[in-house]
């Protein structure tokens, strides 16, 4: 039980009159590749900020155990330090920090988790510059990792859809997290950047451990990377299970694998 | 060939608009008995140019809408504007050995030229105005220029800052109604470091709870300190002195060692003040390209994104917030024991307002961009207020800053010499990348 990096019990979130999420209770085992699907509108997303403590629920408790032994609490927490304790996350539609370059961009993410430094970086002693020295390393891997090395000083504006998004996975991967959470990753890409994709996520688990968490609306994507699913509908977990459990689910069927093909083709 | 002709067509209006507005802001004003007189003379009156040549003032302004004109068109054809352009769009780190040459060497000659300054202008008026209209500007500029450039956060109540900093000197000199500390009174030099400590605790207590708020709403709260400041320092008369100002005289910078005893006059506080300049400069330089500064790039262009890999937006906005405080008071401090006496009616909003004005001239962001458009704007105010043209008077001063901040933004948005991420930010902005409010004050919609 205590290998849950996520445990949420009986979470619900509302906005005025809506509910995004009714009594929601997931458990994210680490070290998995784990997925929610469900239609648009279904409280994704809102899972997700509810998790990085972008959002917070009215009802119920969201745990996260990111080092093992030390549970925190994360309703009531500001994102920043969900972030610090271990969760990297990408967003819907990507958020980069356009005016900086590739490479800024993932180094500003391998740094953010060291101190303040003001002083330091005034005064420039020797341990600000070896960790700025560090701070590189770790980028040039990191987008070595992700295939963007080529494209490190680019403007990240100019990015295409697919290096966005690899460059937000390079980020969030760069603070060094327990769990990254994945919100629609492939959304805007063609096909072979959605293969190319596929093979990241599985490469990030395997090679560097860390757990994952996936919103994906491209059904060929999710089955073939994830390893066990929630499905959402109207704020309700309407069922969960292993890829193959959830294609002949007949709840499932009804309510969103019906229409799986105009949501494969849909564009974001 | 009709779309060109009109899009020159309003090129030309526009800069003739643009020299006719000049003509008749900078002419001479109407009165009662002769209302159109001010509109006319504008135009008609003989004028001499900066003692250079005498001429109808319109051929004056004709002949400069024409050679801007001119230059605009020249800087269109080489393609300057499109080349400048895309290059701030590919570029990502600079070639470092070519710009290292073209740096140095203006960092030389701006020295030379800084060294010899106090040498070239012998009237002890200009000289001090110097310090205190230009140096003193240098430092405030540079220190709002962290505020609003780096963190993106709008201050309109710098000025409160500068007050304290003023008035702990004042107080830890003795020269307040009420008594020193301790009823020791101290020079003036350990006042600084006294002066830095209390404005930097009151940008962090004034910072804390309010830099939460969004854009305006902060400019409107750091507006209401910087009022608050002013009322106080007005009609605390037991404890400011009230509008008659600190008494006896705050004494000038002095520097012993032994028996022999230095005392700072108009060229020693020139050196002194420039030398803080410079080790602003260095420090903010540093400060800029360190993690610091770029955590503040990152919360500037996308908070939430910032949040997401765990940076504190609130923790490093009241950093930017005591440190551009700190360094207001900094200068506070050490214009009061130039001057000698701390007058409230010095810290109006004109003085947020005319530093603010310093920083967007120059280039939000840019540190060589407000240290040049600080120069050039300052410089000018000092040389009009000593060789003042027929019919000028002190306060038409923001007349010209407000006119040439509505040109800057016309014609450079990004200012006089931007920084390469502003840069980029607002032509992205143009280009549909991004959100035009983001680009001012980086807040998220
Ligand atoms: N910040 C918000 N304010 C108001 N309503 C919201 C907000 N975020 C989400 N919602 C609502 O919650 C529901 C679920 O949205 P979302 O989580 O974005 O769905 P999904 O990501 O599955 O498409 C929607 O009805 C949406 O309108
Ligand atoms: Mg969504």
């Amino acid at each position: 039980m205590s290998d849950l990096v996520f445990d949420v019990k009986n979470i619900t979130l509302r906005f005025g009159g809506v509910v995004s999420l009714n009594d929601v209770t997931m458990e994210h085992r680490r070290g998995e590749i784990l997925a929610v699907i469900g239609p648009n509108g279904a409280g994704k997303t809102s899972l997700f900020n509810s998790l990085t403590g972008v959002y917070r629920p009215q009802e119920g408790t969201i745990t996260l155990n990111a080092r093992e032994g030390h549970p925190i609490s994360v309703i009531g927490r500001g994102a920043y330090r969900i972030a610090s304790a271990g969760v990297a996350r990408t967003f819907q539609a990507s958020r980069m920090f356009s005016a900086l370059t590739t490479f800024e961009n993932v180094k500003i993410g391998a740094e953010s988790h060291k101190g303040l430094g003001a002083v330091g970086a005034m005064v420039r002693g020797p341990a600000t510059r070896r960790g700025e020295r560090e701070s590189d390393q770790k980028t040039f891997e990191l987008l070595e990792f992700v295939g963007l090395k080529d494209q490190a000083n680019t403007l990240s504006a100019s990015l295409s859809y697919g290096a966005r998004r690899r460059l937000e996975i390079a980020r969030g991967l760069a603070t060094n997290p327990v769990a990254l959470l994945l919100d629609e990753p492939a959304a805007g890409t063609n096909p072979a950047e959605k293969l190319e994709l596929a093979n990241l996520i599985r490469r990030v688990r395997d090679e560097l451990g860390v757990t994952i968490l996936l919103i994906e609306h491209d059904m060929k994507l999710v089955m073939s990377v994830a390893e066990r699913l929630y499905v959402l509908n109207f704020g309700s977990v309407i069922a969960t299970g292993s890829p193959a459990e959830i294609r002949s689910n007949q709840a499932v069927i009804d309510a969103y694998l019906g229409s799986s093909e105009t949501q494969t083709s849909e564009a974001s | 060939m009709s779309t060109e002709m009109r899009v020159h067509l309003r090129r030309w209006l526009s800069f003739f608009a643009m020299a006719a507005l000049i003509a008749i802001m900078t002419g001479p004003s109407g009165s009662n008995n002769a209302p159109v007189q001010g509109l006319t003379q504008s135009f008609a009156q003989p004028y001499s140019y900066f003692g250079l040549f005498r001429a109808q003032r319109w051929m004056i302004f004709f002949t400069f809408a024409l050679v801007a004109l001119g230059l605009q068109t020249l800087w269109r054809r080489s393609g300057g504007g499109v080349r400048a352009r895309t290059a701030v769009l590919r570029q990502g780190f600079e070639a470092p050995g070519r710009r290292r040459a073209t740096v140095l060497s203006a960092v030389v000659v701006v020295a030379l030229v800084a060294l010899f300054i106090p040498h070239l202008i012998s009237n002890p008026g200009i000289q001090s105005g110097i310090v205190e209209q230009v140096l003193a500007y240098v430092i405030l500029a540079l220190g709002l220029n962290v505020v609003v450039g780096w963190a993106g956060l709008l201050d309109l109540g710098y000025v409160g800052f500068y007050a304290i900093g003023a008035y702990v000197t004042a107080w830890m000199t003795g020269r307040l109604p009420i008594a020193a500390p301790f009823h020791h009174p101290v020079s003036s030099f350990a006042a600084i470091p006294v002066a830095i400590v209390f404005t930097m605790l009151a940008g962090v207590i004034l910072g804390a709870p309010t830099l939460r708020l969004r854009g305006d709403y902060l400019a409107i709260v750091t507006l209401g300190f910087g009022e608050i400041i002013l009322v106080f320092s007005n009609n605390l008369t037991n404890v400011t002195g009230g509008s008659q100002g600190t008494n006896p005289y705050i004494p000038s910078f002095t520097f012993r060692i032994g028996g022999l005893k230095y005392l700072f006059g108009n060229v020693g506080y020139y050196f002194l003040v420039a030398g803080f300049v410079v080790v602003t400069i260095v420090l903010f330089r540093l400060l800029e390209h360190s993690r610091v500064g770029r955590a503040w790039t990152a919360i500037r262009e996308d908070e939430v994104a910032a949040e997401s890999i765990g940076i504190n937006p609130l923790k490093y906005k009241v950093m930017a917030f005591a440190i551009g405080a700190s360094v207001s008071g900094f200068a506070g401090a050490v214009t009061a024991s130039q001057i000698g006496v701390v007058y409230p009616s010095t810290f109006s909003l004109y003085f947020s307002v005319n530093v603010l004005t310093l920083v967007i001239f120059g280039g939000m962001g840019s540190i060589v961009g407000v240290i040049f458009g600080s120069i050039l704007v300052q410089g000018i105010a000092v040389y009009l207020r000593f060789y003042p043209p027929s019919g000028y008077q002190a306060s038409d001063l923001y007349m010209y800053l407000g006119a040439l901040l509505i040109m800057m933004m016309i014609y450079r948005p990004a200012g006089l010499i931007p920084s390469r991420r502003r840069r980029r930010e607002i032509y992205q902005a143009e280009d549909g990348i991004g959100h035009e409010g983001d680009v001012l004050l980086g807040e998220q919609s």
